[in-house]
C-alpha cells in the first residue's frame, strides 16, 4: 500500500512503517525558536537537565518578532538569547536578518527534513517538501536537547487545484478560498497535500505561502511535493546539493480529497476575527481601510513585492491610509532595492520598515487604534491580533492590498491593474 | 478528583485573546503575564477566577499560535483544567506539556458558574448545579503519560528520553 508525503517522510525519519494514526519518534533535522518563544524554550531546555544541545549546528535562535527590541524587556530577551547561542554553539540571527520563516527556507530547509519550530508558522517550509511543523517552548525545548520528538502520524487530506490563475489572482487568494471551504477547524490534526497542475506551475514563493496557512485549517503539516521548480529555487539560494525529488505515491491512502478549480478562483479576503469568514474583495467594495500591511511570513518575499510595486508605480496611497511594508529579509530588501521597488513605496506614500515580522503580531511597528480597519497580507486576523481588540483586520494578497492602499477602501486589484 | 467553578468561553478562543502579542514584554515576567490572562476575552476573569476552576469553552479553543505563555498562564491563575468541544493541536500538546489536564466534551451541557467535580481516573464530570454527569474523551496515551508525569520537563527529569512504545501508539 502506498504513502502520503507524511507517510514517507516520517518512515524515513522514524525507522518505521509509518502509518496515519501510528506514534512515531522521529529524528529532527532542524529545530528553532524565535525571540517571543524563545527564552521560555530556553528556560525549558536548562529545567529538563539538559546539557548540551543535540545538534547546534542544526539548532537556531532567530530575532525576529520584536526587532529591533521595542523596550527593555524585549531587549534583555534578546540579550538572553544571545547568552545561550554563545554557551550553546547555536546559530542565532541578528535583528534585521528577518523572519525566521523565511530565513528557514532561503538557507536550510531541505525537501523530506523533519523541522519543528517554537513558532506555528514553521509549517511554511512544506512548501519545499519538509514535514514542518510548530510546536510549544516546552516540545521544542526537547527536541533539542534529545535531537527528536514524538508525532502521531497524520491522516492527510490531498488538495488537487487544477487551470491556470485568472489575472489578478495568486496562490494567497488560492489559500484563502481553501481555508473558507474547509473551516479553521477543517484539517485539525492531519496532514494537508497539495497537487495538481496549478501546484506544478506554481513557484516556490507561491507554494510557501500556501504552507505557511495550512495551520489556519488547523493542519499539522501543508506539504508540496519537490520537483523540478524546488530544485531550481535551492539552486538559487546556492543550495543545489540540497534537493531530493519526493511525491507521493500513486496508491497512498487519503482521508478525503478536495478539489479546487483555479480559473474560477477571485481576489478573496478573510474578514474578521477568523480566517475562514472569507468574502470575495468584490463583494467588500466600500469598506474604508486606514491600514495597509504587506509583508510577513505569509506575503513578504521578493515575488509578492514585485506584485505591490507593480500596482504601486507612478502611484500614491488613499491620504486616508498608511501603508507599510515589511520585506521578509536582508536579501529579499536588498532584491527590493536593487529593483527599485522600495523607491515605488516610498514614492507612493509608503513607510518601509526594517525586515522582520513587523505589526503583525501587534507588538510594535502599527498597532491599530480604537474601530480602526487594517488589510493585511498576514496570515492571522484574529480579534486583538494587531495591538487592539477593538480594531478590525481583513486578509488577502499583496495585490489586493496594494490596491485597497490606492483606493483607501477594500478593492478588487482588477479594477486598478 | 478536581472541583471548581465553569467559567464559560465561545468558539475559536485564540492564543492572541488568552496571551496577546501587544503583551509580549512580560512573558519573562509570568506572574505579571498571569494578571492578564484572556483579558480581550473577559476582562473580569483574572480577578474573579481562583484556584481550582475550570476554563469551559467551545470548539477549536487555543487556535493560532504556538505560544505556550498560553496554558501556562492559565494554569498560574489557578485553573485546574479546561473543558472544550474541541481544542486546538499545537495548545493541546503545550497545555499537557504543562501538565493541565484538556477534556474534550459536550461543554453545551454545562452553564457559566456551575459548580463541577472532576474524576480524571474515572473520566466522568458531575456538574453540581444541574445535577448531570457528562464523560470526556479519553486522553490519549502517550499524553497521558505526560500528564501522569506533570508535564514533559518532569517526564523528561525522571526518564531521560522519550519512552514511548508501540503499545503507547496504538493507544492513540
Amino acid at each position: 500500500m502506498g504513502k502520503t508525503l507524511a507517510e514517507k517522510i516520517l518512515s524515513v525519519k522514524s525507522g518505521t512503517d509509518a502509518r496515519a494514526g501510528n506514534l512515531v519518534v522521529s529524528q529532527v533535522d532542524l529545530v528553532f525558536l524565535q525571540d517571543t518563544t524563545g527564552p521560555l524554550t530556553v528556560r525549558q531546555f536548562e529545567a529538563a537537565g539538559f546539557q548540551r544541545l543535540a545538534n547546534p549546528k542544526k539548532t537556531v535562535l532567530f530575532l525576529d518578532h520584536a526587532a529591533p527590541s521595542p523596550n527593555s524587556e524585549l531587549a534583555n530577551d534578546h540579550q538572553f538569547l544571545r547568552q545561550f547561542a554563545q554557551k550553546s554553539g547555536a546559530i542565532i540571527t541578528e535583528v534585521g536578518d528577518g523572519i525566521c520563516h523565511q530565513l528557514v527556507n532561503e538557507t536550510l530547509s531541505r525537501p523530506g527534513d523533519v523541522i519543528v519550530g517554537a513558532d506555528s508558522h514553521t509549517v511554511t517550509a512544506g512548501g519545499v517538501g519538509a514535514f514542518a511543523t510548530g510546536m510549544g517552548s516546552t516540545d521544542i525545548a526537547v527536541a533539542m536537547g534529545l535531537g527528536k520528538t514524538w508525532f502521531r502520524v497524520p491522516e492527510t487530506i490531498r488538495v488537487i487545484a487544477n487551470g491556470q490563475f485568472s489575472p489578478g489572482v495568486y496562490a494567497k487568494d488560492l489559500v484563502l478560498h481553501l481555508i473558507g471551504k474547509i473551516g479553521a477547524e477543517g484539517a485539525s490534526y492531519r496532514a494537508l497535500e497539495f497537487g495538481g497542475d496549478t501546484i506544478t506551475n506554481m513557484s516556490v514563493a507561491g507554494r510557501l505561502t500556501i504552507a505557511n496557512m495550512a495551520i489556519e485549517a488547523g493542519a499539522k503539516v501543508g506539504l508540496f511535493p519537490s520537483d523540478k521548480t524546488t530544485k531550481a529555487f535551492l539552486k538559487s539560494m546556492g543550495r543545489e546539493k540540497d534537493y531530493l525529488p519526493l511525491s507521493p505515491d500513486d496508491d497512498a491512502t487519503y482521508q478525503e480529497t478536495i478539489t479546487v478549480d483555479t480559473p474560477h478562483l477571485e481576489p478573496t479576503v478573510s474578514r474578521p476575527h477568523t480566517v475562514d469568514n472569507t468574502a470575495l474583495a468584490k463583494e467588500l467594495k466600500g469598506t474604508k481601510v486606514q491600514q495597509v500591511f504587506i509583508g510577513t511570513c505569509t506575503n513578504g518575499r521578493i515575488e509578492d513585492l514585485a506584485i505591490a510595486a507593480s500596482l504601486l508605480r507612478g502611484r500614491k496611497r488613499h491620504p486616508n491610509t498608511r501603508l507599510i511594508i515589511a520585506p521578509g529579509s536582508r536579501e529579499i530588501m536588498l532584491a527590493a532595492m536593487k529593483a527599485g521597488y522600495i523607491q515605488i513605496f516610498l514614492q507612493a506614500g509608503g513607510l518601509v520598515l526594517p525586515p522582520g515580522c513587523g505589526p503583525c503580531l501587534g507588538l510594535h511597528q502599527g498597532a491599530l487604534a480604537r474601530g480602526e480597519v487594517c488589510l493585511s497580507t498576514a496570515n492571522r486576523n484574529f480579534k486583538g491580533r494587531m495591538g487592539n481588540p477593538e480594531s478590525f483586520i481583513y486578509l488577502a494578497s499583496p495585490a489586493t492590498a496594494a490596491g485597497t492602499a490606492i483606493r483607501g477602501e477594500i478593492t478588487d486589484p482588477r479594477e486598478v491593474i | 478528583m478536581l472541583k471548581g467553578q465553569a467559567f464559560k468561553f465561545g468558539d475559536d478562543v485564540s492564543t492572541d485573546l488568552i496571551v496577546p502579542g501587544r503583551l509580549a514584554h512580560p512573558r519573562s515576567n509570568l506572574p505579571e503575564l498571569a494578571k492578564h490572562v484572556l483579558e480581550d476575552a473577559d476582562p473580569t476573569f483574572a480577578s474573579r477566577v481562583k484556584p481550582g476552576d475550570f476554563i469551559v469553552a467551545g470548539k477549536n479553543f487555543g487556535q493560532g499560535s504556538s505560544r505556550e505563555h498560553a496554558p501556562l498562564v492559565i494554569k498560574i491563575a489557578g485553573v485546574s483544567a479546561i473543558l472544550a468541544r474541541s481544542v486546538a493541536r499545537i495548545f493541546f500538546r503545550n497545555a499537557i506539556n504543562q501538565g493541565l489536564p484538556v477534556l474534550i466534551c459536550d461543554t453545551s451541557r454545562i452553564a457559566n458558574g456551575d459548580e463541577l467535580t472532576i474524576d480524571l481516573n474515572k473520566g466522568l464530570i458531575t456538574d453540581n448545579t444541574n445535577h448531570q454527569e457528562l464523560s470526556f474523551n479519553p486522553i490519549p496515551g502517550v499524553m497521558l503519560k505526560i500528564l501522569d508525569e506533570g508535564g514533559l520537563i518532569p517526564y523528561i527529569q525522571k526518564h531521560g528520553d522519550l519512552k514511548f512504545d508501540a503499545e503507547a501508539g496504538e493507544k492513540l
